[in-house]
């Protein structure tokens, strides 16, 4: 007797045709998520006031770059690696000298009275500049404020900078503002 | 006689593969949810530069992105080999960058135009000349929030 049986699919090739659509967008994948340094442009202004207040020598932390990639902090040439520590020495100004920036008392939440350092970081590049050194200028900067961040961080509040509150992190932020100006572009040297 | 033997006691019993489809799917559903297909055609060469303080751009609705480079192999006849920007899918120059600028800005939602990003992806070796100019219109055109694209730079100091 024959046995009756309902015909079932066959579902071999079904894994033979989800293989090759994985393959397909296996290939097609690309994975890598965008990743940059972030920085904010200062607003356009048609011109000038003229009355703001000069700022002092002694708060501007001067950093001038070439077309030959060669770095000039202070009038003095210096190596892309010291960048970081020059810069977090011109903005803590530990122990208060008369050549580094002034200080100002601000009230800080969390902090109570801060000593906030008025330094700012003038960066100014030749147009000449190769963008990989540029990047690696405003790198090392960056770096030096999320490295004092990051300590003061840790001394405050026993954790890490990205693991802070938002509050607090304001808190922070304002105690150490990143603030680079960037001057209008002009040719430095060369060419 | 042995015409139908039917029996065969050596045989192993084959592995049931009725559910190597549904593994497969799954891997496939996985890759399909995490693909981004490639929006543009590079028309420019972008090497891209190295930096360690990089953070990720997590909003890419947020995003516009402006290419500069020396232009691809087979561009270089028309557009010479001096580093040129390109938006979208074509060649441009600084000018266009504001209305590119406002032409991404109004396709976006109008609560997240106020956030909107804009990525420089530029060449390492890229004079800054160019950037600056782009920088400049950015200014005008009011896009201030800035990003320097840059990949992982492995070594520490």
């Amino acid at each position: 007797m024959a046995r009756k049986e309902v015909q079932e699919v066959n579902a071999g090739s079904m894994a033979d045709i989800a293989f090759l659509l994985l393959i397909f967008f296996l290939v097609t994948t690309t994975m890598d998520s965008d990743t940059g340094l972030a920085t904010l442009l200062p607003p356009d202004v048609e011109q000038e006031p003229d009355d703001t207040p000069p700022i002092k020598e002694r708060n501007v932390f001067a950093v001038l770059l070439n077309s030959q990639n060669q770095l000039l902090v202070e009038g003095k040439p210096m190596r892309m690696e010291d960048l970081t520590e020059a810069t977090k020495e011109f903005v803590e100004n530990t122990a208060n000298l008369e050549n580094l920036p002034e200080k100002k008392l601000t009230e800080v939440p969390f902090f109570g009275m801060y000593e906030v350092s008025k330094g700012v970081i003038s960066l100014r590049n030749d147009r000449g500049t190769e963008y990989q050194a540029y990047l690696m200028v405003q790198n090392e900067l960056t770096r030096a404020y999320n490295e004092l961040r990051q300590g003061l961080a840790r001394r405050k509040f026993g954790k890490d900078y990205k693991e802070l509150e938002d509050e607090e992190r304001k808190a922070i932020r304002k105690i150490y503002p990143k603030r680079i100006s960037e001057a209008e572009p002009k040719n430095v040297g060369g060419k | 006689m042995a015409k139908f033997r039917k029996k065969k006691s050596g045989g192993q019993p084959a592995i049931n593969t009725a559910s190597l489809p549904d593994i497969v799917f799954m891997l496939l559903f996985f890759f399909m949810v995490s693909t981004t297909m490639k929006e543009v055609d590079l028309k420019v060469e972008v090497r891209p530069a190295q930096a360690t303080e990089i953070e990720k751009l997590e909003n890419k609705e947020l995003v516009t992105f402006i290419y500069v480079g020396v232009p691809a192999k087979q561009f270089q006849a028309l557009y010479g080999s001096e580093p040129r920007i390109q938006l979208n899918d074509q060649f441009a120059t600084v000018p266009d960058i504001q209305s590119y600028i406002a032409q991404s800005r109004d396709a976006m939602k109008e609560s997240e135009q106020a956030k909107m990003i804009v990525s420089i992806k530029a060449d390492k070796e890229c004079p800054m000349g160019v950037i600056t100019d782009i920088k400049q219109a950015l200014r005008k055109a009011a896009a201030l929030k800035l990003n320097y694209s840059a990949n992982q730079k492995m070594e520490v100091r």
